[in-house]
C-alpha cells in the first residue's frame, strides 16, 4: 500500500502547494492540498477534514438515559444511527445484553429505514448526477434537479424512497426530528397498528424501486467498465460487523477483518474488544485520526468500511434478492474482492435493496406491535455499542459513574475509518487528472466524485445560509498564491489569484 | 387536508443560534395559529418538497450567519443547488425539486433569515438572537395575517 504521495521526498524542492479548500466556519468541511514538483507532477496530497470535534466533551457529565436522544444532534444526516449505537451502549450500561423481541424488531426496522432513507439520498441527490451526467458535465446540471429534469422517474423515485424511510423513522423513533423511541434497555413504544399499516402499503413498491436502482447502479458499471473499474481504485483491507453465522447485519454482530485478497484477518471479534483490534493514528497535518488494525501496523492496517465492505465482508445476505445481486457482485471481482471506489455505489444499492426487503418482511410481524419493551439488569460502570450506519461502522463507548453522569465518551465515526481510503482516493485522482499547473474545474469535479463515493458526513455542524462555499487556491511552495477558485454555494465559479 | 400555510424552520439546537429556525417554530407553536402548519427539521432535504403539495404560501426559516440584523425576508424561487459537499439542500433547491416534480411551480415561499452570532457547540440561543427572534416572531404574525387574507403582498422586516 503506497504512501509515495502522502509525504514529499526529504530534501525536495520546488514543490508548489494546490488547496482546496470550502470556507465555512460553521458546516464541517474538507480541504485538498496538492503538492507539485517542478515537473507538474503531483508529489504529496493529502485530504483534510474538519471533524465534527469537541462533541465528547459535549456529552461528558450528561445523565447516561439522555444520551441517545442528545446524539442525534451530532448529524443530521444519520441521527438514527447515533440514536440507535449510544442506545446499545447504553443496554450495557444498565446491564441488558439481550432486549426483549419487540426491542429488537423495532430497533432494527427504524435502523433499516434509516440506512433507505440515507442510502436514496446519496445515490439520488448527490451520486446519481455526477454517474448519469459524466464527472465533466456541466455542474449546474449535476444535481437532483437536473435529474429531476432528465430523468423525472427516478428522481420521483428518490424523492418517495427517501419519505418512506423518514416515516418508517417517525413511526419508531416517535417524531421525525430528534426521535426518543430507543431507550437503555429497550424501546418506548410498540408501532402502531396504523403506521403498519400506512407502511406495508408501500413496502412492495419500495422493494421493486431498490430493485430499479440496483439495475441503475449495476448498468452503469458494465456500461463504462474501464471508468468504473479504474477510477480512484486501491487496494485495501474491509472491516464491519457480520452476524455471527457470517450474514451481512447492519444493526448488531461480531467484527470483522478481511484483507485485499479477501483473506479473513480477524472473526468473529466481540465489539466489546474493538480497542483490541483498532488503533487510531494522529497525523501532525490533519484533524482527523487515521485508524487502522493493531495487528498489522498503521502503514498495512488502515482499512475500508461501508457498503463496499460490508458487501464483500459477509457470506451472504439474508434476504433473496439483495443476495442475488450480492452474487452477481461478487463474480464482477473474478475471485478477487471489488476494489474500485466507484463499486461503492453499486454496494450500497445493494444494501438499500436488503433494507427495503428487511422492512417488507418485519412489518407483518405481530411482536411489532405487541409485547414487552424494556429488558433490565445489573447496573455496569462502562458500555460500548456498534452499529453499521450508512457510511459505516460506527462506534459509541461510554463510562458512567455512581452518580449516573457520564465520565468518559469516545466516537469514532464512520467517515473516521474511511480517512484514509479518502485520502488514496484523492491521491489516485491527482496523479491522474491534475499533472498540469492549472486549476480547472474539471479538476475538481473529479476529486468530488472520488470523495462522494465514499459518502463521507460533512455536514454534521451546523449550515446556516451563506455559508457553504468551495475554494480552490494554489499556492507555491513558499506559501505565496499563485491562483484562486472560488465556488460558489449557487454553483458560480469565479477566479482570480492571490488565494488567501 | 394540508393547511394553507406551511411555516418551516431548521437548524441544528445544539449550536448556539443555529437552533434559531426550531425555536421560532416552537414558539410559534405555542401561540396556535389557525391555518397553519408547523415543521421543523435538521436539515433542509429533497423529501421537505412534499410538504410543500396543497399550501397556498409557505415561509423558511433559517438562521443566518451573514445577513442583516435582525432578520431578513425576501421572496424565493426556484433554482438549482450546486453545494457539492453538503447533504443538506437551499430553500430554492426544494422550490425547484417540487417543479421538477410536479411539473408545477412551487406554492409562493419566503425565506426569513434571522441572523445569529454565535454558533458554539452546547450553546444556548444568544441574547442577540433572542432579540432577533423576538423581532422575527413579530413580523411574523403579520406575516401570516396577510398571507392568509391577501396573497401577494409582502411585509417588509
Amino acid at each position: 500500500m503506497s504512501f509515495a504521495l502522502e509525504t514529499a521526498p526529504a530534501g525536495a524542492t520546488g514543490l508548489r502547494r494546490v488547496a482546496i479548500d470550502p470556507l465555512s466556519r460553521v458546516e464541517g468541511h474538507g480541504k485538498v492540498t496538492l503538492l507539485l514538483g517542478v515537473d507538474n507532477r503531483v508529489q504529496q496530497a493529502r485530504l483534510h477534514i474538519v471533524e465534527f470535534r469537541g462533541f465528547e466533551m459535549f456529552i461528558e457529565g450528561r445523565p447516561y438515559w439522555e444520551v441517545p436522544v442528545m446524539v442525534q444532534r451530532l448529524c443530521g444526516i444519520c441521527p438514527v444511527s447515533h440514536h440507535l449505537a449510544a442506545s446499545k451502549a447504553m443496554d450495557r450500561i444498565v446491564g441488558v445484553r439481550h432486549m426483549t423481541d419487540s426491542a429488537v424488531k423495532l430497533r432494527r426496522l427504524m435502523h433499516y429505514g434509516q440506512i433507505l432513507q440515507s442510502h436514496a439520498l446519496h445515490f439520488y441527490h448527490l451520486s446519481s448526477p455526477d454517474l448519469l451526467f459524466g464527472f465533466d458535465s456541466d455542474v449546474n446540471r449535476r444535481n437532483i434537479v437536473g435529474i429531476a429534469g432528465a430523468h423525472p422517474e427516478i428522481a420521483r423515485q428518490g424523492v418517495l424512497l427517501r419519505k418512506f424511510g423518514q416515516e418508517v423513522i417517525r413511526a419508531t423513533a416517535g417524531k421525525r426530528v430528534h426521535g426518543t423511541g430507543s431507550i437503555p434497555g429497550g424501546v418506548n413504544k410498540n408501532l402502531s397498528v396504523a403506521d403498519r399499516d400506512l407502511l406495508s402499503r408501500d413496502a412492495a413498491q419500495v422493494v421493486a424501486w431498490s430493485r430499479e436502482a440496483v439495475e441503475i447502479a449495476k448498468r452503469l458499471h458494465a456500461s463504462h467498465r474501464a471508468l468504473y473499474d479504474g477510477f480512484a481504485a486501491m487496494r485495501s483491507n474491509w472491516l464491519s460487523l457480520v452476524r455471527a453465522d457470517g450474514a451481512l447485519d447492519l444493526y448488531d454482530g461480531v467484527l470483522r477483518a478481511r484483507d485485499a485478497a479477501g483473506k479473513l484477518i480477524v472473526d468473529g471479534y466481540d465489539d466489546d474488544r474493538y480497542l483490541e483490534l483498532i488503533e487510531e493514528e494522529v497525523k501532525p497535518w490533519s484533524y482527523m485520526k487515521f485508524p487502522y488494525l493493531k495487528s498489522l501496523g498503521p502503514e498495512a492496517g488502515w482499512y475500508r468500511v461501508g457498503p463496499l465492505a460490508r458487501v464483500q465482508n459477509c457470506d451472504f445476505i439474508p434476504s433473496p434478492l439483495a443476495e442475488a445481486e450480492r452474487r452477481e457482485f461478487v463474480d464482477w471481482g473474478r475471485g478477487e474482492p471489488v476494489h474500485a471506489t466507484l463499486a461503492y455505489h453499486w454496494a450500497r444499492m445493494i444494501e438499500m435493496l436488503h433494507a427495503a426487503e428487511v422492512i417488507a418482511a418485519l412489518l407483518p410481524d405481530p411482536d411489532l406491535t405487541d409485547g414487552d419493551l424494556v429488558a433490565t439488569g445489573m447496573r455496569r460502570s462502562e458500555g460500548i455499542g456498534v452499529i453499521e450506519a450508512p457510511r459505516g461502522t460506527l462506534i459509541h463507548h461510554y463510562r458512567v459513574g455512581d452518580n449516573d453522569l457520564v465520565t468518559m465518551c469516545n466516537l469514532i465515526v464512520s467517515t473516521t475509518h474511511n480517512n484514509q481510503a479518502m485520502n488514496e482516493a484523492v491521491r489516485s485522482v491527482a496523479r491522474e487528472y491534475l499533472d498540469g499547473h492549472e486549476l480547472t474545474e474539471g479538476l475538481l469535479n473529479h476529486i468530488e466524485v472520488a470523495i462522494r463515493a465514499y459518502d463521507p458526513c460533512l455536514s454534521c455542524a451546523t449550515h446556516a445560509l451563506g455559508k457553504m462555499p468551495l475554494e480552490v487556491a494554489l499556492l507555491a511552495a513558499d506559501g505565496s498564491p499563485v491562483d484562486r477558485v472560488l465556488r460558489s454555494g449557487e454553483g458560480r465559479l469565479s477566479r482570480g489569484g492571490g488565494a488567501q | 387536508m394540508s393547511e394553507p400555510l406551511l411555516v418551516f424552520g431548521w437548524g441544528n439546537p445544539a449550536r448556539g443560534d443555529d437552533g434559531l429556525g426550531p425555536a421560532f417554530v416552537e414558539r410559534l407553536r405555542a401561540a396556535a395559529p389557525r391555518g397553519v402548519e408547523l415543521l421543523d427539521d435538521y436539515q433542509l432535504q429533497i423529501e421537505h418538497a412534499l410538504d410543500l403539495v396543497g399550501r397556498e404560501r409557505v415561509l423558511f426559516v433559517d438562521a443566518s450567519a451573514a445577513g442583516g440584523a435582525p432578520f431578513r425576508a425576501d421572496p424565493v424561487l426556484a433554482a438549482q443547488d450546486t453545494s457539492c459537499s453538503t447533504h443538506a439542500l437551499s430553500p430554492a433547491a426544494v422550490l425547484k425539486v417540487y417543479r421538477e416534480l410536479h411539473g408545477r411551480d412551487a406554492p409562493p415561499a419566503t425565506v426569513l433569515a434571522i441572523r445569529g452570532e454565535r454558533f458554539g457547540l452546547g450553546e444556548g440561543l444568544s441574547p442577540a438572537a433572542q432579540r432577533h427572534l423576538d423581532a422575527a416572531l413579530e413580523w411574523a404574525q403579520g406575516w401570516i395575517a396577510n398571507a392568509t387574507t391577501a396573497a401577494g403582498r409582502w411585509p417588509a422586516p
